[in-house]
């Protein structure tokens, strides 16, 4: 933006006009709630496009089941523990492999541990390693990209950042990391972490550089407005819809990456139920038919999360899109 | 046109050159066992810290740095540790690479035939049977784990058509299911790509406007909405078929093909230090070349990408 220079200025007041009308405005917090006139609200209209989706709202309820599922099963009645190994009291051997029944109500696994309760406890540890990397990303993603977008004089060397961490391949980055960490919970979180913010970032920064010119943001600037409240008022909320899609996908990708660490040795460490745990004991006896069901189970888990994730993405990011909510 | 290839190479190597450089120096952070493998337990502390001034670890960064680059310049890779003692890293990778980029490109064309075709059709019939039996599939395919319906490919596949259950490489049958599993994926997304693309372009003015000076919708299609769509096809597609070096890690395992995914798997699980670094280094500059030449493609085929910057617009 150009300041008057000091010409223009004394025209100005060679012609009778106050100049204070020219000044930069002081920012005013009320005035901007003055000029409204309908009583239009963004997230009021966001859920009601959401609740009217019937599908979403089923999938809603059923991830909602689940995860709640997840967290009370172990205070249930008739629990046994995931990692306990049950013998027979009998012949002191372990029960392994049985089919599913009263006792053990999935079946046991190939050392006798209890597949109902394994695969609850699989399933809350995988939620938890997807969550926290999906809100994480989220974090990272925003911040990252409001800075790299906003400040012209970070351009450069953020960028350089970015193509350096980019065009390695993913898979390569994260099997890198879960190399030199020691297997756990934090390595899978912060490798994931490391390898997850970047597409978000550089979607974030696009849209800044996009809309950070449009008129609205330069009047508002000419008003006063300080930067921070631009970018989380005027800007994000543009995002919001993309935003939530690409949280809500990463979440079960996390969740596949998972899976596919542990199959190649790198996931958890076998005491800790997980579903890549579980789908990767399950591989294993996969070529006898009578012990699928050991396979099935988790899977069938995981792909209702999956969808169920999807599904909720895609529906909230239509909703979210105030071009949907005339 | 030439200048920009310039420009454009020039970064490519000085990203090639930072990400090389910090692979390297991650490397170092590696536990010490990976150089010796089951000798390890054996050794005394001495022993340990001869062998490993002899193999010049000892040394500061910088210099073991610069000799890698100088050996990098040469073709050789190091040797391997542990995965096949003292054998040099570029003579084990050489026969593996056919292997891999053989199946891989397979399963690049059967992938995007199929796929593109898909997404055309799905396009056309919006809303009704074939989209969304489509859809399931894309669903299908992208939430049931890799690892699992792969696995239900080569079961079921192998028993119902008889066909062989694992690789080999005199029985053109073997080729098979590997080929079309590992297209499976692919399918899903150029599928997927299409159709977004088909429905968002046929809505556009500039396809109405085709249509109402009274085009065939033949040519259309053919001249106007095709046409556009090379554009991000031409990116992505040197990456992904230089993307086949790197072969896959579940099928190869699986059908045990002796290609480059298994290896890496391979070399990681008995913590081959050298072999890791030497692989990651060759699938990081894969990606890097393969961006490259997918930019520099793209320029090609679409005149509308300014190649030198316009000074003073803004």
């Amino acid at each position: 933006m150009k300041i008057p220079d000091m010409a223009a200025s004394a025209a100005v007041a060679d012609a009778g006009i106050d100049r204070a009308l020219f000044e930069f405005a002081d920012y005013d917090a009320g005035a901007g709630e003055r000029g409204g006139y309908s009583n239009y609200s963004y997230w009021r209209s966001t859920f009601r496009m959401f609740l009217a989706n019937k599908v979403a709202l089923f999938f809603l309820a059923l991830l909602g089941s689940l995860l709640l599922f997840t967290i009370v099963q172990p205070f249930l009645p008739g629990q046994l523990s995931p990692t306990k190994i049950f013998n027979d009291p009998e012949t002191g051997m372990q029960y392994r492999n049985l089919p599913p029944g009263d006792r053990f109500w999935l079946g046991t696994n190939s050392i006798g541990q209890d597949l109902w309760s394994r695969i609850w406890s699989g399933t809350r540890t995988s939620l938890l390693i997807g969550l926290s990397v999906g809100l994480a990303e989220m974090l990272i993603g925003i911040v990252f990209g409001a800075i790299w977008g906003y400040v012209r004089r970070l351009d450069r060397v953020m960028t350089e950042i970015y193509n350096v961490m980019d065009n390695v391949p993913s898979t390569v980055l994260l099997m890198l990391f879960a190399y030199i960490m020691k297997p756990g919970f934090r390595t899978m979180v912060i490798a994931m972490c490391a390898v997850g913010w970047l597409g978000l970032a550089r979607f974030v920064r696009n849209q800044i550089i996009i809309i950070r010119d449009r008129e609205y943001n330069l009047a508002s600037r000419c008003l006063g407005t300080p930067a921070r409240r631009i970018v989380t008022r005027n800007i994000l909320p543009y995002l919001v819809s993309v935003i939530m899609l690409q949280t809500a996908l990463s979440i079960p990708g996390t969740i596949g990456w998972e899976v596919f660490l542990t199959y190649i040795g790198l996931g958890l460490p076998v005491s800790i139920p997980s579903l890549g745990n579980l789908v990767n004991e399950g591989r294993m006896i996969m070529m006898a038919p009578e012990l699928r069901y050991q396979l099935i189970f988790p899977t069938v888990v995981l792909s209702l999360i999956t969808i169920s994730f999807y599904v909720l993405g895609n529906a909230f990011s239509d909703a979210s899109d105030p071009r949907n909510h005339v | 046109m030439f200048l920009y290839a310039i420009k454009r190479l020039l970064q490519s190597l000085f990203t090639l050159f930072i990400v090389v450089s910090l692979v390297f120096l991650l490397m170092r952070l590696l536990p010490i066992e990976g150089y010796f493998g089951d000798r390890f337990q054996k050794m005394s502390v001495g022993e340990v810290q001869a062998s490993l001034g002899k193999m010049g670890l000892l040394d500061p960064w910088y210099l073991q740095l610069a000799r890698f680059y100088a050996g990098v310049a040469r073709g050789d890779l190091g040797v391997s540790f542990v995965y096949r003692r003292d054998v040099p890293i570029v003579k084990i990778i050489a026969p593996r690479i056919p292997y891999s980029m053989g199946f891989g490109l397979t399963a690049v064309a059967i992938a995007m035939a199929t796929g593109l075709a898909m997404g055309v059709g799905m396009a056309r019939s919006k809303g009704k049977f074939a989209d969304r039996a489509g859809t399931v599939y894309i669903v299908f395919v992208n939430a049931v784990p890799l690892a699992v319906y792969l696995l239900f490919v080569q079961l079921y596949g192998s028993s119902f058509f008889h066909l062989p259950i694992l690789f080999d490489k005199y029985d053109p049958k073997s080729w098979i299911l590997p080929a079309i599993s590992m297209s499976l994926n692919g399918i899903a997304f150029y599928a997927m790509w299409m159709r977004r693309y088909m429905v968002d372009e046929l809505n556009k003015d500039y396809i109405k406007l085709a249509r109402a000076k009274g085009l065939s919708n033949r040519t259309v299609m053919v001249r106007h909405v095709m046409r556009n769509a090379y554009v991000p096809m031409a990116q992505y597609l040197p990456a992904a078929i230089l993307a086949t070096i790197g072969g896959s890690i579940y099928i190869e395992s699986l059908y045990s093909i002796p290609g480059m995914g298994g290896l890496l798997v391979d070399v990681i699980q008995r913590q081959d230090n050298a072999m890791v670094q030497a692989l990651v280094l060759i699938f990081s500059s894969v990606g890097i070349v393969g961006l490259f030449l997918g930019d520099l493609l793209m320029a090609l085929v679409d005149p509308r990408i300014k190649l030198v910057k316009s000074e003073g617009a803004r």
